[in-house]
């Protein structure tokens, strides 16, 4: 063992959430130099571990050594002081300031605040390892991927060396993943420690230089990325072995089921959202939707399912029989009175799809609580749906009565999925439906998308990893900026091309 | 293995639910607590014996055939009260115009009896004045609903100035219907009793009683198995869950503050009709603010409430007790009263949170606040 070398040890690392116990005994070794890729599903204790060391939580058990010495890290000013930095999933910036404003905000310094002087080694900081940050720009002016810089140079300019970043490209397009995995690998080489937490596999594969694993809660093994492969990585971390292929059959007499046309959207503000969009969704199809997040996925969704204001346009329901009946200008209550079943599984699962403090059953019962006469609700029929949901999808839950929002991510997605399938839905709506969840969720997921297109649904899959999207959509609609950049056929086209029109009408020609 | 010196004295950590029993010798445990402190704050004050003092307040409550009645007419109408406002807060509309709904629904019982008395008959009367109560105060708690559903006002403001606004039209009423000039509205119909609920069995509060017991459980039923009672906590828990399932939320918060105001109203109806058979500006005298703390420390659940209204009612009964007693300033009660809220809401955090202390690391930390 190199134990010298190591910038961070962990040692016996225990920390339980009530009954949960979310790392055990945990070992683990941070080196300069080196990217770490911390890997591990969803609910193993990645996260968990990182905010230990960063000082958002404090451990029950276990020592933490930062250079050879034991040290104590009650809050993330500890962590500072220690010279670790942790980048969270959510950006935690004030969107009216500007970057060097935010950067120095909650330092203490001495006397005068000399922004003139913080734009310059902010300056430096970038030019030291390639980022792009504008010290005058004003974060509500940035994107995704911009902000994410200013997180980064934030935690640069406060002398940390060792740097924690919580699944950071869950946010970016392609082109900019690989600049943000260029500056990564710029830090390595000065000698920074950078521990990345993912459950990407190609990630790990083309960034880092070790990879430690982690199932439930446990310490798994590390070992050297280059002497190791995806396969082999996913059975240590899911326990036995998975496939990694996405099926996709073939349509089945594909009709046009829902027709979109010039639709139109502004937000609240009177923001464009959409503009004169216009597709078809068949049936037993999978349309994926591509795009940068915030490119009017969201309004698109919920235009067709009811939930959102439109200012122009048609949204077509077509029926086997080549009824037509239009959905705008309905709420989702008017659309089902229609006959028409349309199911959606919203981005915002315990925001908008469940309810996070009610149990299964009475989750459940939110699609099916009108059912019968008479003023009082019957339970026994969303409570069979749950037996059934917990059953079919094989939710990990000690029961029905059990609140959502005590479960895992992935078994909360699988509730939420589940139910809106349950009702034999002729069209399904999904958003991210696979959005922090670790790989053997994820293949429930689309094993049972494809089921449903099998069964004849046209399914609309909203989606951010485009890797799942080549494999998983039969066709696929980029959207830019609310427009259409394109449709392209999921077969044919690739990466490179979906990712340069998510970034330009038409995908434009850059060559 | 515990470096002692490296972790901190103590840290909180959140507890998975704990069995019941144990969450109630939590609660036990912080009432006796509570009574030592009392205890020790009324011998240093007052140097009476803490003793005395306890026993005066439960004499406050049992001391006689009579106190008893009284203490469950004072349960029975903060319990209504209290009924009435939880359906508004299990949907999160934070209704604290219960004062004035139910002094709405109070002024309307006595103007149906100041102005119908001698003109039909006493059956009839009864029956205008049970339904104008109920649409008085309903309309009353409609308004700010109203305001909240179209524009989103907030409504713990709205419905606080409606008590101001309620408290005024009281008080103009009185000097209307007071030929003294005092300002005073006594007793109505104070020899045909015309209006007066009836005696039943000989007991003059135990219909009063017997009405809030029928609602207790009606109120639990609606809350925990009907449709609405389902649509108005899912609007609770996520406004955008329940557009997102087609409710429409202005419906049930317009609906939920209507029943809210008709329930404050039956409470106005009580106390006018049941037991004073008079208004005053203090007819309604605060419980719509203390009801806010039953349903609270109920958790918003009608069964519970009976309890934490009994609570109230006997502490408040006992405070006038001692000031009577003692020659004790009426505000010494309330001292003591704070004192025992204090503890019992603050047994909730040891019972959802745990201290681990350094040493003995793992065992739960004890209840004292």
């Amino acid at each position: 063992m190199e134990e010298s070398k190591a910038a961070v040890q962990l040692r016996n690392i225990t920390k339980s959430f009530g009954t949960v116990l979310a790392n055990d005994r945990v070992w683990l070794d941070i080196y300069r130099g080196e990217i770490l890729a911390l890997l591990g599903e969803n609910g193993s204790g990645k996260t968990t571990l990182m905010n230990m060391l960063s000082g958002i939580y404090f451990p029950d058990e276990g020592q933490i050594y930062v250079d050879g010495k034991e040290v104590v890290i009650r809050s993330p000013k500890d962590a500072f002081d220690l010279g670790i930095g942790m980048i969270h999933q959510h950006f935690k910036l004030v969107d009216v300031f500007t970057a060097a404003e935010n950067i120095v905000l909650g330092l203490r310094g001495h006397g005068k605040l000399d922004l003139k002087a913080v734009g310059r080694k902010v300056k430096e900081i970038c030019d030291t390892y390639g980022f792009e940050v504008d010290p005058q720009q004003k974060v509500y002016d940035m994107s995704v991927s911009q902000k994410q810089q200013v997180e980064i140079v934030k935690v640069l300019y406060r002398g940390a060396d060792i740097l924690i970043l919580d699944e950071p490209t869950a946010v970016l397009t392609p082109q900019e993943t690989d600049k943000l995995f260029a500056v990564l690998r710029n830090m390595r080489d000065s000698g920074k420690a950078i521990v990345i937490i993912t459950h990407k596999m190609h990630e790990v594969e083309e960034l880092s230089d070790r990879v430690a694993i982690l199932r439930h809660g446990q310490f798994m093994g590390d070992m050297l990325t280059k002497d190791t492969n995806a396969q082999d990585m996913t059975n240590m971390m899911v326990g036995h072995s998975v496939t990694l292929n996405i099926n996709r059959p073939e349509p089945e007499d594909p009709k046009p089921r829902i027709e979109v046309k010039g639709l139109t959207v502004r937000s609240i503000d009177g923001i464009l959202k959409l503009e004169d969009v216009s597709f078809v969704a068949r049936s037993g199809e999978i349309l994926g939707i591509a795009g940068i997040s915030g490119s009017g996925q969201k309004e698109l969704l919920e235009s067709i399912a009811g939930l959102q204001t439109v200012e122009k346009g048609s949204i077509s329901y077509i029926g086997d029989d080549g009824s037509r009946e239009e959905l705008v200008g309905k709420d989702p209550l008017a659309i089902a009175d229609l006959g028409v079943s349309l199911s959606f599984v919203p981005e915002d699962r315990l925001g908008m799809g469940l309810v996070g403090s009610m149990d299964l059953t009475d989750n459940m019962a939110l699609r099916s609580y009108r059912r019968g006469k008479g003023p009082f609700l019957d339970r026994s029929f969303p409570r069979h749906r749950a037996e059934w949901v917990v059953s079919e999808l094989a939710v990990s839950t000690p029961g029905v009565a059990t609140q959502v929002r005590k479960l895992s991510g992935g078994n909360v997605q699988k509730i939420l999925v589940g139910r809106e399938i349950a009702s034999a839905p002729k069209v399904l709506l999904t958003a991210y439906a696979v959005r922090g969840l670790d790989i053997g969720a994820s293949y429930t997921i689309y094993d049972m998308i494809n089921l449903q297109k099998e069964k004849g649904v046209a399914v609309i899959y909203v989606g951010e990893d485009l890797d799942v999207l080549l494999e998983l959509s039969d066709r696929i609609l980029v959207l830019c900026g609310g427009k259409v950049s394109g449709i392209v056929d999921g077969r044919s086209t690739n990466k490179r091309e979906v990712g340069m029109m998510m970034t330009r009408l038409g995908g434009g020609t850059s060559e | 293995m515990n470096g002692s010196g490296h972790t901190p004295l103590f840290h909180i950590s959140k507890r998975s639910a704990l069995p019941w029993y144990l969450s109630w010798a939590i609660r036990l445990a912080a009432i006796v607590l509570a009574l030592i402190v009392c205890a020790l704050v009324t011998t240093l004050l007052t140097g009476v014996s803490p003793l005395g003092v306890y026993a005066t307040i439960i004499q406050g409550s049992f001391g006689t055939v009579r106190k008893f009645w009284v203490l469950l007419q004072e349960l029975a109408i903060l319990l209504c009260v209290s009924l009435a406002v939880t359906p508004a807060f299990k949907m999160r509309f934070w209704n604290i115009g219960g004062e004035g709904q139910v002094l709405i629904g109070g002024l309307a019982t006595a103007a149906c009896m100041f102005y119908f008395g001698d003109k039909m008959p006493n059956a009839l009367l009864i029956l205008v004045m049970i339904v104008a109560s109920i649409v008085a105060a309903a309309i009353w708690a409609a308004i700010p609903a109203f305001f909240k559903a179209k524009w989103n006002t907030n409504e713990t403001l709205f419905t606080l100035m409606m008590n101001y606004v309620a408290i005024q039209l009281v008080s103009y009423f009185c000097n209307v219907w007071d030929r003294k000039g005092s300002g005073i509205v006594g007793i109505i119909n104070p020899r045909t009793q015309a209006g007066w609920f009836p005696v039943i069995a000989g007991k003059e509060y135990l219909l009063n009683v017997l009405i809030v017991a029928v609602l207790t459980v009606a109120v639990y039923t609606y809350l925990r198995y009907t449709k609405h009672g389902y649509e108005l906590s899912v609007v609770g828990e996520s406004e955008r869950t329940a557009r997102y399932v087609g409710i429409k939320v202005e419906k049930v918060i317009l609906r939920t503050m209507i029943l809210s105001g008709a329930l404050c109203g039956v409470a106005g109806l009580l106390l006018v009709g049941g037991t004073d058979h008079t208004i005053s500006t203090t007819t309604a005298g605060g419980r719509g603010f203390t009801a806010v703390m039953v349903s609270w420390l109920a958790k918003f659940n009608p069964i519970f409430m009976v309890l934490t209204s009994f609570l109230l009612a006997f502490l408040s009964r006992g405070s006038s007790q001692i000031a009577q007693n003692f020659g004790l300033n009426h505000s010494f009660g309330d001292i003591l009263t704070g004192i025992i809220l204090f503890f019992i809401i603050g047994s909730e955090f040891f019972i959802n949170y745990r201290i681990s202390f350094r040493s003995a690391g793992e065992k739960e930390g004890s209840s004292h606040a």
